[in-house]
């Protein structure tokens, strides 16, 4: 873990992201507060559907504008990207932000050879020539671990393997020197293997541009790698949040310590694979009121939650969501969580 | 690349193998023989029997295939009985009309279905994509004819704006200026017609990709690289979206072919389609399997210039 600094480098303040369907808006993200630091990686993590990815696309502005709403602050070196027009976003996107999206195959345009790809976010932010250009899409392509760059840059994304067009596509998220790079599930799509060489080129590249990285995930794994600090989302708000090492060591909220237990463990005697009971409940036909998490424990007593469930610190840094989890008792690790 | 258009090039031998037997068992499945037609009263029976022996009319039928392709092969298709002449030079006469209201309608079609089918895909679900989509609809539900034939008496007859039959007025030098003007000024009104019932496929096409293309994740990559609107339409969603109908051009050709039937009888241009009506009518068999077998190879003509186009443009189907 690297130094991380104190500066706040982006604030989320009470962001809510509406979708429309049939002309009401439903909230997939609902009231979140977040800061990233300087030189941190603060993952969030969550099952499908929680939220968490578009709490991603909110930040870098990349959501349909007629059938999404953004409420709230997303403050960024004093602007609020929360409103800002397509045209104010695109000078900090690919410059000021990045973004590396989880399929590299589907998220690079399959008609254009590499180098062009990597160049076209200099074209609109750098005053660069032709020439300079080229030259910086080499120097990009070095950076990412990618030894025949020359090569590389004249190749379609169909000639390259997984892990090598994610290495392509963190390329284009850093030709901006970015302070702040949003990795929406970067390592989701790619194999076992080339997981671990994607973290390590995450981790190593923090380290040398020192910005601060969003990593979006559902694997506790990658998060117990590289992250700094985890907030834990479920239906569309934060239940859990926590330095990494506490986090796991002395994980609070019930949905966090399931989810801590479903990660499959090679020496476990127990040889069924934990899962969490229940799904999260669809945008439709969640929950407004009360503590969100109550469905998925309907054997707790309801006086057990909050009426407005709220962040509690119960550690240094460490936040829980209502106070349900105080009332839920784990047997040990092996145990099942229901059952 | 030219592995591919060779590989592609070979694949065509065998297609044109079958096509040329398919045509050849037809064409002997046919009533009557090449001497039908010359029968008057006062033909002897014997001397057709002899001219029936001397053509190969009883040699074996592969004897009968052999020589017929080997000849076609020279450009040598027989006689025509109708016209008394050399088939390939009846043909050759009428492709050049026909080939030129293709190229004309196809040109008109692209420029009309492009710009068309970009703005409905673009602004799409608004009052202006809504309003493209049923005209591609109304003149998908049109038959030809029905068009062709108002077209021919609105602006024909009654207002008489443009010719409404053959490709140039008899009275004018062939080599002078005004000469192709007229011949051109003969190819607007059926290429007109022609395009605004051939628009649809490509219109729908376009809108269809474009929409897809919205919302593929390569365009939000593009988007997260901070590019203008402007740009991420033209550089990668029109781009990608363009590609498969430059490919479609070979079969819009070949339908265009087919189509030349319908529009060159309606509008009495005399073209190939023409003949090959005229021909079924006066049972000129050696004209007709001559003519399906130039239309079958320009079918396969037109599939080839696809995927040459494709090869081209589409870097993921190229054999490197």
């Amino acid at each position: 873990m690297g130094f991380v600094s104190t500066k706040e480098l982006l604030t989320i303040r009470n962001l809510r992201t509406s979708f429309r369907i049939k002309d009401t808006f439903y909230p997939a993200v609902d009231d979140v507060s977040l800061t990233l630091r300087k030189n941190e990686i603060l993952a969030i993590v969550g099952e499908s559907g929680c939220g968490k990815s578009t709490l991603a696309t909110s930040i870098v502005g990349l959501h349909n504008s007629i059938h999404t709403k953004v409420e709230g602050e997303i403050l960024y070196n004093n602007q609020n990207l929360a409103n800002l027009t397509e045209v104010q976003f695109n000078k900090l996107r690919g410059n000021d932000i990045g973004f590396i999206f989880q399929d590299p195959l589907s998220a690079l345009n399959p008609l254009m050879r590499i180098g062009e790809q990597i160049a076209e976010g200099l074209i609109y932010h750098t005053k660069l020539n032709k020439k300079q250009r080229e030259a910086r899409v080499l120097e990009l392509l070095e950076q990412v671990g990618i030894s025949n760059a020359s090569r590389v840059a004249n190749q379609f994304p169909h000639q390259l393997s997984g892990g090598m067009r994610q290495r392509v596509m963190i390329a284009i998220a850093l030709s901006g020197k970015p302070a702040i790079i949003v990795a929406d599930e970067p390592t989701t799509a790619l194999d076992v293997t080339i997981q671990a060489q994607i973290l390590d080129l995450l981790k190593s590249l923090q380290d040398e541009i020192q910005s601060g990285i969003i990593l979006i995930t559902h694997d506790l794994g990658v998060v117990a790698e590289i992250a700094d600090r985890v907030a834990v989302m479920y239906a569309g708000e934060i239940i859990e949040e926590a330095p990494v090492i506490e986090l796991f060591r002395n994980p609070k909220h019930p949905y966090t310590r399931s989810l801590l237990n479903s990660i499959p463990q090679t020496h476990s005697e127990n040889e069924k694979l934990e899962i969490i009971q229940g799904m999260v409940p669809s945008l439709m036909k969640l929950p407004r009121e009360g503590c969100r998490f109550s469905s998925r424990v309907p054997w707790l007593d309801e006086s057990v939650h909050e009426k407005n469930p709220k962040l509690h610190e119960v550690g240094p840094g460490h936040l829980v969501r209502c106070t349900c989890w105080q009332h839920f008792y784990f047997e040990d690790k092996e145990g099942s969580v229901n059952g | 690349m030219w592995k591919t258009v060779i590989r592609r090039i070979l694949i065509m031998i065998p297609q044109l193998f079958i096509l040329s037997l398919l045509i050849f068992i037809l064409a002997k499945q046919m009533p009557g023989d090449p001497f039908t037609g010359l029968i008057t009263p006062e033909t002897d029976p014997n001397r057709i029997e002899e001219l029936r022996i001397k053509a190969g009319f009883y040699d074996p039928w592969y004897v009968q295939y052999y020589n017929w392709i080997t000849n076609a092969a020279q450009g040598d298709f027989g006689q025509s009985y109708t016209h008394e002449k050399p088939v390939a030079s009846i043909i050759g006469d009428r492709a050049e009309k026909t080939f030129a209201l293709a190229l004309f309608s196809v040109i008109l079609v692209y420029l009309i279905a492009i710009p068309l089918g970009v703005i409905a895909g673009r602004y799409h679900d608004t009052f202006v994509d809504k309003t493209i989509v049923l005209y591609s609809f109304i003149s998908f539900a049109i038959p030809a004819f029905v068009l062709y034939l108002i077209f021919v008496f609105v602006f024909g007859y009654r207002l008489m704006w443009f010719p409404t039959s053959g490709t140039v007025d008899v009275s004018l030098d062939p080599g002078t200026w005004e000469y192709y003007w007229n011949k051109f000024y003969h190819l607007l009104l059926p290429g007109i017609s022609y395009a605004i019932l051939g628009t649809t496929g490509i219109i729908q096409y376009l809108r269809t990709e474009i929409i897809d293309a919205k919302t593929m994740d390569y365009v939000k990559t593009a988007r997260s690289k901070g590019i203008p609107m402007k740009k991420v339409y033209s550089r990668h969603i029109f781009r990608n979206s363009l590609l498969p109908i430059a490919a479609f051009l070979g079969f819009t050709i070949t339908g265009l072919l087919g189509g030349s039937i319908f529009i060159e009888s309606v509008f009495a241009y005399p073209g190939m389609g023409k003949l090959f009506i005229d021909s079924i009518l006066s049972r000129d068999y050696s004209v007709i399997t001559a003519l399906v077998m130039l239309y079958g190879f320009l079918a396969l003509l037109g599939s080839l210039l696809s995927d040459i186009i494709l090869s081209i443009v589409d870097p993921r189907i190229r054999i490197d």
